[in-house]
């Protein structure tokens, strides 16, 4: 009954550990780093502990296989959660990147995605010409209305594969709505012709896009003329002049979508409940941000449910690998513990030395990992079938602040791995630990 | 085998230290079943029904129809069985986040996808309803539809021809798909292209088809017909692209991203971790164990016995904690499935995943076991009794 | 009676990095069949060191050995394994059981090398058990036994295959008085009752009485002592 109770109590430290922890800001954590070095250094007690733990992290080499044990486990814990959540975030800043709150994208009622969309030309019309839509020096509105098809296209490297590649054809003055689309090679498209420009992501992934060769699309050949580079989704694209896509495709005078730039962000509203309350028309309009975010959210989900399950699965595995090795560590070092503890050290130092280089090696397994993954992944670049059923290149992201999960997990690993057998140190007899061996 | 009781009890000679073992190997092992889930539904490319079907999609995109005047100058190849056709209608229920795998049909398209198996009386109800639909036992249960309800479907992409983005829809079936139809097959709602075409409000829509189903007389004619097909549009504004149903797919599942890849990294970083520790705390027990390893070999057990035994004490081990990791696996794939509400068709785990696991832990525990294994073989008595 | 063991100048040499350390040299002996042996010396005199041969433990650098007409000085490893199961039973010091099994799975160990069923070996090993008066602690492990009441399953171990050979390094040195009397009075027993030849290493002269005659070594030959 007594086991049971401090088995439960030992629970419940645990999860209010764990609890704690996730909430910690980095501030604290550094906090605590340099309460426990104060401690260490400036009370006897905790000089104790310094000793002590000196003389477990010397033997560590000795222990060299088994020490490895937890920093290699740790190491693929944290290396394998950072990656997919890299992956993860990646993907989703690429998406929130392309859309901004001072440009609106309306589509076609109930839509959701701009290749559902079907706008006939009047209707595109009334919206470019609503109010709230900035105006150029010309005192033409700022606006694009586009169409979004989609191109089979083979993988760089591998012919036989078919990848939906989107093809956007864009209007009116869409390098000032979009003026982060830069021309990084080659020139623009003229409008009326079949001509292309091709985002720098796709033309990393996908085969045959350079400036000067041409493609067949629907029946046609395009020429690619330029190579754009914008920072984000957009860049897994191909661009043309709305009209020509638009003939190529048979879609007569329809658009898929009309991206106006607004007054202001704060013109949005206004701009949204008049286009709502125009008899004529039947459209969704968002800004781009949200349009964009909203892309992301499924499969950005899916891969931090994903990577965090995996990562607490692996967690488990680890915390056990550590605790068998601590254990280990303990048993060897049984002889050594009680002779401490005969000379009159007490429990405290030894609990925290015993802590402490569990989770040293905790940290360095930490840092290998996430170490690891920020050096091949941080900018790898891959591509997804994004909202319209089409690919869309994205680069993992490795941010300080993933990196800093990734720590905080190996501690955290560390520090229950430590826990079980720092207590069982400082609970040895001192008279059979002495006797045995 | 009348070593087993030698094996097991030296196993768990320190129940601690093989407990926690257990854990790591059961867990890493409770990952390999579920990410081999996720593999798997990532890659339903491998219906063995689906072998004798082609596909026939536009050549420049997937997106794009093609003529519904190619289907009879496509069943006059030689091979060719019948030709069905289906259009993508992209419906959703209620909710933009409850999405229907939607399809308008031929009326052919039954017999050709023969693992879509349908009460006599549902198939009849469902030829002579207009607005029937039949859908997948378990997206019926996911939204408790039952046979007789009117359930409306709103399309993203079209509008009937009154403008209205609703589509009523009588459910007159719910089939069971066949053994070894392609994982989700289920999940699907099939309708008339009689309805669809008649009420849509693109007018258009009439004159093309989404994409052809082709059935062959049999499946080693699948590359001759595929071309012939082709050939068919070669030139025009319409290309073709004809594929096996499983080119198709696995072509699909691969534009969703390296699945397969990602696991595999995944779970080689996992089981070399696995091997690490395992390994590690084998050669522990052997290291603690030479006196009595020493004993057995005085007694008169020869080295390829003792060799025998501690090999087989790994791969127990690892088969220990992989069976029990594999079967909560089992337990846990199918609330996962259910609990993503359709999001993520994660099949059972199935004959194929459990023989690789099997297949792994036994490798995996021979690795592991192996050097302390060699170990004990080359054990020397004497210097083991006298503690050397 | 017959010569069970005949050694004739048997040496034994271990290399210790580059040192050659001569343990036994020109060891001449025979055991007859029947026998019961006490081997005494001060430690490092070799004594161990010529038990281990003579039990098929270790292989001599000199010399013949020949155990029942057999010469073990010259068998593989392999051979002198399953000679060593069929032929000797050993008894050591620290009784080396194993911890996790009965004691009657301890004693049923060698019978695993058998060709016995499951039963014929629980029925041997039971009757191994009686013939040491352990038949009520079968279903104890080692740790639940006193250290007399280890060594007598030990002793059960050694004698359930019928070997006819028994090695006994210091059966007696890690057991109280009474204790070490008892297993001494076992062993006498065995060897009278049953017929069965020990050769025994001890340095401990009472223990030495049991015995039938004593052999003294030093400095890794045979020395003749006045009794």
């Amino acid at each position: 009954m007594k086991s049971f109770g401090t088995g439960l109590l030992m629970l419940l430290v645990v999860a209010a550990f764990l609890a704690l922890w996730i909430a910690l800001p980095w501030q604290g954590v550094v906090l605590l780093a340099v309460l426990l070095a104060l401690w260490m250094t400036l009370t006897r007690r905790g000089r104790q502990t310094w000793q002590v733990t000196r003389v477990g992290l010397s033997t560590v080499w000795q222990r060299l296989g088994s020490s490895s044990v937890v920093v290699v486990g740790i190491a693929g814990v944290v290396g394998v959660l950072v990656a997919m959540l890299a992956m993860s975030e990646g993907f989703a800043e690429t998406l929130r990147a392309t859309g901004n709150d001072h440009t609106a994208i309306v589509l076609r009622g109930g839509s959701q995605a701009e290749l559902n969309s079907v706008l006939d030309r009047d209707s595109a019309n009334v919206v470019i010409q609503a109010p709230g839509v900035k105006k150029g020096a010309d005192g033409k509105p700022i606006a694009s209305s586009e169409l979004v098809v989609v191109a089979n296209l083979p993988r760089k490297g591998d012919p036989n594969s078919d990848s939906n590649v989107p093809i956007r054809g864009v209007s009116g003055d869409v390098w000032a709505l979009r003026d982060q689309v830069k021309i990084v090679e080659g020139r623009k498209f003229n409008p009326g012709l079949r001509e292309l420009i091709v985002g720098k992501g796709a033309k990393a992934q996908f085969e045959g896009l350079d400036v000067g060769k041409s493609l067949r699309l629907a029946g046609q050949d395009w020429t690619i003329v330029g190579t754009f580079a914008s920072g984000d989704a957009l860049e897994s694209e191909l661009w043309g002049d709305t009209q020509s896509v638009a003939s190529a495709y048979r879609r007569g005078s329809s658009v898929a979508s009309v991206t106006v730039l607004l007054d202001s962000p704060q013109a949005f509203d206004a701009f949204k409940a008049n286009l709502a309350a125009d008899p004529r028309l039947k459209v969704d309009a968002t800004t781009t941000r949200e349009y964009f975010s909203k892309q992301s959210e499924g499969l950005t989900k899916v891969l931090r449910i994903v990577g965090i399950t995996v990562g607490i699965i692996m967690a488990i595995g680890a915390v056990f690998g550590a605790l068998n090795t601590m254990f280990a560590a303990i048993q060897a070092r049984a002889r050594e513990i009680a002779t401490l503890r005969a000379i009159g050290f007490r429990g405290v130092p030894v609990v925290v030395s015993v802590m402490l280089e569990t989770m040293l090696l905790a940290l360095l397994g930490g840092l290998i990992g996430a170490g690891i993954v920020w050096i091949i992944f941080n900018g790898y670049s891959a591509s997804t079938l994004g909202a319209n059923f089409s690919q869309v290149v994205f680069r993992f992201h490795v941010s300080g602040a993933l990196l800093w999960t990734g720590i905080k997990w190996a501690l955290a690993i560390g520090f229950i791995g430590g826990l079980f057998p720092a207590l069982r140190a400082a609970r040895l007899p001192v008279t059979t630990a002495l006797r045995e061996l | 085998m009348k070593y087993l009781h030698l094996i097991w009890a030296a196993l768990f000679r320190r129940k601690l230290r093989t407990f926690l073992t257990l854990v790591s190997i059961l867990a890493a092992f409770l990952l390999f079943g579920m990410l081999d889930a996720t593999r798997a539904a990532f890659s339903s490319g491998d219906s063995v029904i689906g072998v004798d079907r082609l596909l026939t999609t536009s050549r420049y995109s997937i997106i794009q129809s093609l003529p519904s005047s190619l289907a009879t100058r496509m069943q006059a190849i030689p091979g060719v069985k019948a030709v069905g056709h289906a259009n993508w209608f992209g419906g959703i229920y209620q909710d933009p986040k409850n999405f229907v795998l939607s399809f308008a049909v031929s009326d052919n398209y039954l017999d050709i996808y023969h693992e879509v198996q349908l009460p006599p009386e549902q198939r009849k109800a469902f030829e002579t309803t207009r607005t029937g639909a039949i859908v997948g036992e378990a997206l019926a249960k996911r939204f408790g539809w039952k046979v007789g309800d009117k359930i409306p479907l709103q399309s993203t992409i079209f509008p009937q021809r009154n403008g209205d983005k609703i589509w009523p829809f009588d459910i007159v079936g719910i089939y069971t798909p066949a053994k070894g139809a392609a994982n989700g097959t289920d999940q699907q709602f099939f309708f008339h292209y009689k309805y669809f075409q008649e009420a849509n409000a693109y007018q258009s829509i009439g004159n093309t088809v989404g994409w052809y189903v082709v059935q062959l007389t049999s499946s080693d004619k699948a590359d001759p017909v595929a071309k012939a097909i082709d050939a068919l549009s070669a030139n025009s504004d319409h290309e073709t692209k004809t594929q096996t149903e499983q080119a198709f797919n696995a072509s699909f599942a691969k534009q969703l991203g390296d699945i397969g890849l990602i696991v595999s990294a995944i779970m080689g970083a996992v089981f070399f971790t696995l091997i690490l520790l395992t390994g590690n705390t084998m050669a522990q027990a052997v290291r603690e164990r030479t006196n009595e390893l020493a004993v057995l070999k005085t007694i008169g057990f020869s080295s390829g016995s003792v060799l025998g035994m501690v090999l087989a004490e790994g791969i127990l081990l690892l088969v220990l904690g992989g069976v029990i990791g594999l079967a909560i696996a089992a337990v846990l794939v199918p609330i996962v499935a259910k609990g993503s509400g359709g999001m993520l068709n994660l099949p059972p785990i199935g004959a194929q995943t459990w023989l690789l696991g099997l297949g792994l832990m036994v490798v995996i525990g021979a690795l592991v076991g192996a050097l302390p294994a060699i170990r004990a073989m080359r054990l020397n008595i004497v210097d083991a009794l006298a503690g050397r | 009676m017959s010569t069970l063991i005949d050694i004739q100048d048997l040496s034994k040499v271990y290399e210790r990095g580059r040192q050659k350390v001569e343990v036994l040299h020109g060891v001449n002996l025979k055991v007859e069949e029947g026998d019961f042996l006490a081997l005494m010396g001060p430690s490092g005199s070799g004594k161990t060191t010529l038990l281990n041969l003579i039990g098929g433990l270790d292989t001599p650098t000199g010399g013949s050995l020949s155990v029942a007409g057999e010469r073990i000085d010259r068998m593989s490893g392999g051979q002198l394994a399953r000679w060593r199961a069929a032929h000797v039973g050993f008894v050591f010091q620290f009784y080396n059981l194993m911890p996790m099994l009965t004691a009657q799975r301890n004693v049923e160990l060698p019978l695993l090398l058998t060709k016995l069923s499951a039963s014929q070996r629980k029925q041997n090993a039971s009757v191994a058990l009686q013939l040491v008066g352990l038949a009520d602690r079968a279903a104890h492990k080692p740790s639940e036994l006193s250290g007399g009441q280890q060594q007598r399953v030990a002793i059960a171990r050694a004698i359930v295959s019928d070997p006819t050979l028994l090695v006994c390094d210091e059966p007696t040195g890690d057991l109280d008085r009474q204790s070490a009397e008892d297993i001494l009075g076992l062993l006498r027993e065995l060897n009278r009752e049953h017929g069965k030849t020990i050769v025994m290493v001890t340095h401990d002269p009472k223990a030495a009485e049991y015995a039938n005659h004593t052999l003294h070594l030093d400095k890794g030959a045979l020395v003749e002592q006045a009794a």
